[in-house]
């Protein structure tokens, strides 16, 4: 029995996928329940599988060469992957029904359901893999579905531009990842996570090796998990439905790259400069982002950038070698960003879709249940105490102030900005007077939107207590030294709050222009200038090769070669017959010679 | 005794006089006729060495005589299709100079 539920958990979402795109595209009620019962059922399955800790399931050989490479088919069902796959299908099932008022109008509904099906079968299908081969899978298959539900209004080209960044700036950090597997492949002779934890010990006297591999299954989680250098196609992913930006793009897709790295927490802390580069990309990628939120002025940006900032948390977390930690802010952050995108995707419904910050204003009196729930998704993010965020992201403070000062310093200067640009948004937002006609007309959503805000409002809240928390993860150990930490962290948070509303109360535009952060450091600039001139270059290396070497070389050359040798040999051609007839003799005596004397 | 040396260095000295009648010469005619010379040099070469090697059962070795029977047959031809493409070449150029038979010179 328990071997079949943990298989439904996987198959349920791919059959409603299947059934959708094969009979019922034209029914898009019939398709979005079909696509609702099959999350529903996921969920109650994880939830029955997580309630069984026994549970097991049964393994299958997908690619089998006798002796040389062994792919089971099979699910890990640990503590982490089933927390994982009740996380996922439980905030996967709420942002179905959200969904369900968000596209009600939707021309492309049953395509966006059945895509969303694909996703959720792909992103459980991650969760609960137990090898690396199908792990990789599962991740492309991630890529595409992200891919498919950025483009969902693929006839804008904003929509379709940010469909393909997304899969090829993704698929620049899978590629390194592929390459990573191979090598543990060849290194270990087995794809299977446990059965390479014992032969790590093989590895142990290569260091270089180590820290190579665990850098380019890292460069994985740096494609899939936006961070920097690679981060830049998380911002322009907003382009897609809202729900598909909660769901793919701040709570479970974009941070199974970082479950990833817990779940081959073995490879990665092998090394322990694969540790230090990880926790300096992931703090580099907090304060970065951090500092772009300040002054961006789409909802739904700003949204995207904080979530970069705080899988930037988690990723330092993971280079601080504590799982833990990583996995309670991947936890808590789940509700709170869900929640937040949720939130905004109300506000931008209401306001027929307008998503600039400065055109809203006054909002918290006309969207009451919006206003209240997005305020505790931005209390938790900020890690105001008792809310969730808090908890999880000083759990993060205390370890980076245990392992490494610098990187500390800027974690506790990270959670200032936090603050700056939560408070901005939502003084901008919720108060003040309405700065458009739209805003001040909108309407509270309906319910089958605010249920859902409802819920993850008080998983947001509720979270990060020990007593929830405990039943899902094991909880990171606090330390006595970290008293300093939280008073230092709601130092920071009323620091940088305040300072927003200080500023941003009452105002009708940005009293702060910082233009290098408003062009988000220029990243898309110089990339598209970087690939302007690597294109450039290659073909005009190109260019030469074909006009000078395959032109002029192959080509031209052969041609005059035997125009050439023809000229000369042409020279022979005296028109004496006597001529010809000694030069035969002259011959026919040296074959002679050659023949005989020799 | 005239032995195989005699025979041989007659032959070499036709076969000669017929190189330098195809070297020096410059009508066709004659030249054509310095060509039989040497065809005949070589057979008479091939005759010697069948009458010099002589085979256990006392008689000569007839092979070098076939092939000169075969050399003959080929001459008369090439002698027939000579002759006529010189006629053809003299009606059409009034001469058998082989200084003024250039065309194919570049």
């Amino acid at each position: 029995m328990n071997s079949i539920l943990s298989w439904i958990i996987l198959l349920a979402p791919l059959l409603s996928a299947a059934v959708i795109t094969l009979f019922t595209l034209r029914w898009k009620t019939l398709s979005s329940s079909i696509s609702i019962v099959a999350v529903l059922v996921s969920f109650a399955c994880s939830c029955l599988m997580f309630a069984h800790s026994t549970a097991a399931a049964i393994e299958f050989t997908w690619i089998g060469i006798s002796g040389v490479f062994h792919v089971p088919f099979g699910l890990t069902l640990d503590p982490l992957s089933r927390t994982m796959a009740v996380l996922v299908s439980g905030v996967g099932a709420i942002i179905h029904i959200y969904s369900l008022g968000y596209m009600r109008d939707d021309e492309g509904k049953s395509r966006y359901f059945a895509a969303l099906s694909l996703f959720m079968f792909a992103m459980l299908g991650i969760v609960l893999a137990n090898n690396f081969v199908m792990l990789f899978m599962f991740w492309e298959l991630v890529g595409f579905t992200s891919y498919v539900l950025i483009g969902h209004w693929f006839y804008r080209d904003s929509a379709a531009d940010a469909a393909n960044k997304a899969f090829i700036t993704t698929r620049i950090g899978d590629f390194g990842f592929m390459i990573g597997i191979l090598m543990v492949w060849i290194a270990t002779g087995s794809v299977v996570f446990a059965e390479i934890a014992p032969r790590m010990s093989i590895l142990a006297g290569h260091p270089l090796f180590l820290t190579i591999v665990a850098l380019l299954i890292f460069c994985g989680a740096v494609g899939k998990s936006a961070q920097f250098p690679l981060h830049v196609w998380l911002p322009d992913a907003m382009e897609g439905p809202t729900p598909i930006s909660a769901l793919i793009h701040a709570a479970t897709m974009v941070a199974a790259g970082v479950y990833m790295l817990v779940r081959v927490a073995f490879v990665i802390q092998s090394s322990q400069t694969a540790l230090l580069a990880i926790a300096w990309i992931g703090t580099i990628t907090a304060v970065m982002a951090a500092l772009i939120a300040t002054q961006q002025n789409d909802i739904k940006r700003i949204l995207a950038y904080s979530t970069l900032s705080q899988l930037g948390y988690m990723v330092m977390a993971v280079g601080l070698a504590s799982n833990d930690a990583a996995m309670f802010h991947l936890f808590t952050h789940a509700f709170f960003k869900a929640l937040l995108f949720l939130a905004a995707g109300s506000v931008i419904v209401m306001l027929h879709h307008e998503q600039d910050i400065w055109k809203m204003g006054g909002l918290s009196r006309r969207l009451p249940i919006t206003f209240v729930t997005f305020v505790v998704g931005a209390l938790a993010l900020i890690g105001c105490p008792p809310f969730s965020g808090f908890f999880s992201k000083d759990a993060i403070l205390a370890l980076a102030y245990e392992r490494n000062t610098p990187i500390f310093t800027v974690a506790l200067f990270t959670a200032f900005l936090t603050a700056f640009y939560v408070m901005r948004l939502l003084v901008i937002v919720f108060f003040g007077k309405p700065r458009s006609d739209i805003a001040r007309e909108s309407r509270e959503s309906t319910a089958v939107m605010t249920v859902p805000l409802i819920v993850l409002a008080l998983l947001a809240a509720l979270g990060g207590f020990a007593f929830f928390a405990r039943n899902f993860l094991t909880l990171p150990v606090e330390k006595e030294v970290a008293i300093l930490v939280p008073v230092l962290a709601i130092l920071a948070l009323i620091v940088g709050s305040g300072l927003a509303i200080a500023l941003y109360r009452n105002r009708a535009h940005d009293p702060i222009d910082v233009e290098v952060l408003r062009h988000k450091f220029y990243f898309d600039e110089f990339y598209s200038w970087l690939i302007y001139w690597t294109q450039e270059l290659v073909a005009r290396v190109s260019a030469f090769v074909d006009r000078w070497i395959i032109d002029a070389g192959a080509v031209g050359g052969s041609s005059r070669g035997t125009w050439g040798i023809g000229a000369l040999l042409r020279l022979v051609q005296v028109g004496n017959l006597q001529a010809y007839v000694f030069l035969f003799g002259l011959g026919v005596v040296a074959i002679i010679y050659f023949a005989v004397f020799r | 005794m005239i032995t195989l040396g005699d025979y041989l260095l007659v032959s070499g000295i036709l076969f000669s006089i017929g190189f330098a009648g195809v070297m020096l010469r410059r009508n066709l005619i004659i030249i054509f006729m310095s060509l039989e010379l040497m065809l005949n040099a070589a057979n008479l070469s091939l005759v010697a060495f069948s009458r010099f090697r002589v085979d256990p059962n006392g008689l000569p070795n007839y092979n070098a005589q076939v092939f000169v029977f075969f050399i003959i047959t080929v001459a008369a031809a090439e002698v027939a299709v000579g002759l006529a493409i010189l006629v053809a070449l003299f009606r059409v150029r009034q001469t058998t100079d082989v200084k003024d038979i250039s065309s194919l010179k570049f």
